[in-house]
């Protein structure tokens, strides 16, 4: 009788299955379409050739150079000086540990026109530093080192994060046995730690260039807007809704197109390092 | 029991769908408008997307609106008149549209928000050189514009006073008083174009550009002590005329109506002028 009623069960319980699978997938699907039916639209309305007539033109071009330029600027900043920041985060405690991590998380979660005031009233002619600044001759607003700088303020913060999560996941033992072997702090740091923490810090910094590549709101306030010196591809596109919709189409599907493929490479690579260790 | 709950979620999930593409005529009574604001012309709530210039003035001209028909309310866009503009053509519901000049009106009229005979003028501006209050710049006249080194700061030539300027350079390069290279190094001075007046002058009010150009109306009460101004003669300045007009597909005709007779009306000129703006002829 056991053996009669087992397949059956079987049966059952594999319909069960498949009704519980297909009732997810539709829960699931509604907010999966209002995620891609956006991006997906936007390569419908443009058209290969407003795409190829647009693509071309200097101002576009001029936009995606600066862009490319300034993040990867932004990016190199966030991961050289980001490092020690999130190094020393994760291997000392502290009173007030809590309160630091917090401020760096601030930049993140900040409306990035918060972010660009915040830069004004301490960088600008008149700012908290910018006065003495000023005094020395040196004017950021409205410059291209103000466009880096507003990036690197919103994305700095998501290097850090993935840096410091990176290195907390090492385990203490490799570093210390390296050193008790008589090895020098930097030694243990660059042949031990930083390779451990490798895959953390490169999608860090990853995650820190899509950012920075898409800053809008603090540059625009920080840095003004000026074609081929400050605009980058985000205003540009926000110009070019008003001025000329072409234009505006053609940058956001190639931010599109970057953004995908980047973040593609980094899911690809950090699941090929997972899948390894 | 759990397959039943499955079957209820997955209905709710469908009729929600289906909600979304039939704008379902039968909808619960507290979502329904009250009919009573159909037919009382001055009541219930009318949206007015005005040029970022009229800020002060139509905020003073909306509370004066309603507090003379009761059960009214105003709210406000405002923004530069292209973005405006541009959020007609994108079918941004509204009711009245207030543009700083007549290109962005005939964009909206070109995109079938407002009908070719609608729009009236009801106001006009001129422009005003503007400078931080402890004049960094040191820009004493017109001409010191176009001294090498200067942060000017203008409007994106597709908002109005950002054309009208442009304007304003190439008259000034025609006249005798100022030198044939005046509008290009004046040009190159520049360091950013803003996307609307306001923040022209903000930039100037805080001291980040030595100069800027502005609308008369711009320098209210508020920043009058923060900035320093520079008067273009009338030869070479540019007078912006504003026009109105009811949005054709406006939700509350006879309240817009209501509204643009106000804005045209004596108290309602009288504001405009307490403002900075000069009264239309």
């Amino acid at each position: 009788m056991t053996l009669q009623t087992r397949p059956i069960g079987r049966v059952v319980l594999s319909q069960r299955r498949d009704w519980h699978r297909i009732g997810l997938a539709l829960l699931a699907l509604p907010l999966l379409v209002f995620l891609t039916l956006p991006l997906f639209s936007l390569l419908i309305r443009t058209g290969l050739s407003t795409l190829l007539a647009n693509a071309l033109q200097p101002q576009v071009l001029e936009a995606v150079m600066l862009s490319l330029t300034t993040s990867l600027i932004a990016t190199l900043l966030a991961v050289l000086f980001g490092t020690p920041l999130a190094y020393f985060l994760a291997r000392h405690d502290f009173r007030g540990r809590v309160i630091v991590e917090t401020l760096i998380d601030l930049p993140m979660v900040l409306p990035p026109a918060v972010a660009g005031v915040a830069l004004l009233m301490a960088f600008g002619r008149r700012g908290v530093v910018g006065e003495y600044l000023s005094d020395l001759g040196l004017e950021l607003a409205f410059t291209q080192t103000a466009v880096v700088l507003a990036q690197l303020f919103v994305a700095a913060p998501f290097f850090v994060k993935s840096a410091m999560a990176g290195f907390t996941r090492i385990e203490r033992d490799a570093e210390e046995a390296a050193q008790i072997d008589g090895a020098k702090h930097w030694t243990v740091f660059w042949h031990i730690t930083l390779p451990l923490a490798w895959p953390a810090l490169f999608g860090g910094a990853i995650m820190t260039w899509a950012r920075a590549l898409g800053e809008f709101g603090a540059t625009i306030i920080f840095a003004g807007n000026f074609p081929g010196r400050t605009q980058t591809m985000p205003l540009a596109i926000y110009i070019g809704f008003e001025l000329e919709l072409g234009t505006a189409l053609t940058l956001s599907i190639l931010l599109l197109v970057v953004s995908f493929g980047v973040l593609a490479v980094v899911k690809g690579l950090m699941r090929q390092r997972i899948g390894s260790m | 029991m759990q397959g039943w709950l499955r079957v209820v979620i997955v209905a709710v999930f469908m009729v929600v769908l289906s909600g979304c593409t039939s704008q379902s005529a039968q909808g619960p009574a507290g979502a329904s408008p009250p009919s009573t604001a159909g037919e009382q012309p001055a009541s219930g709530e009318l949206t007015v997307f005005a040029a970022a210039s009229l800020t002060e003035a139509f905020t003073q001209i909306g509370a004066d609106f309603e507090a003379a028909n009761p059960g009214t309310k105003v709210v406000f866009n405002f923004a530069g008149s292209q973005q405006l503009a541009q959020q007609l053509a994108q079918g941004a519901p509204a009711d009245v549209f207030a543009s700083a000049n007549e290109q962005q009106m005939d964009v909206a009229v070109e995109d079938g928000r407002v009908t070719a005979d609608a729009p009236q003028d009801f106001g006009q501006n001129q422009l005003v050189v503007v400078v931080p209050a402890d004049n960094p710049g040191d820009v004493e006249t017109l001409a010191d514009l176009a001294k090498p080194g200067l942060k000017v700061v203008l409007a994106s030539a597709d908002v109005p006073v950002g054309g009208y300027s442009l304007e304003y350079l190439d008259k000034a390069n025609a006249h005798t008083d100022f030198s044939s290279t005046y509008r290009d190094a004046v040009l190159e001075n520049v360091v950013s174009y803003e996307q609307t007046v306001k923040a022209v002058l903000t930039k100037v009010v805080l001291g980040e550009a030595d100069a800027g150009i502005v609308y008369t109306s711009d320098i209210t009460a508020n920043v009058v002590n923060q900035v320093q101004q520079i008067a273009i003669p009338d030869d070479l300045n540019t007078i912006a005329v504003y026009p109105i007009a009811q949005v054709s597909d406006s939700t509350q005709p006879a309240l817009a109506e209501a509204f643009i007779g106000y804005v045209l009306s004596a108290e309602g000129q009288r504001t405009l002028a307490d403002f900075g703006f000069l009264p239309i002829e």
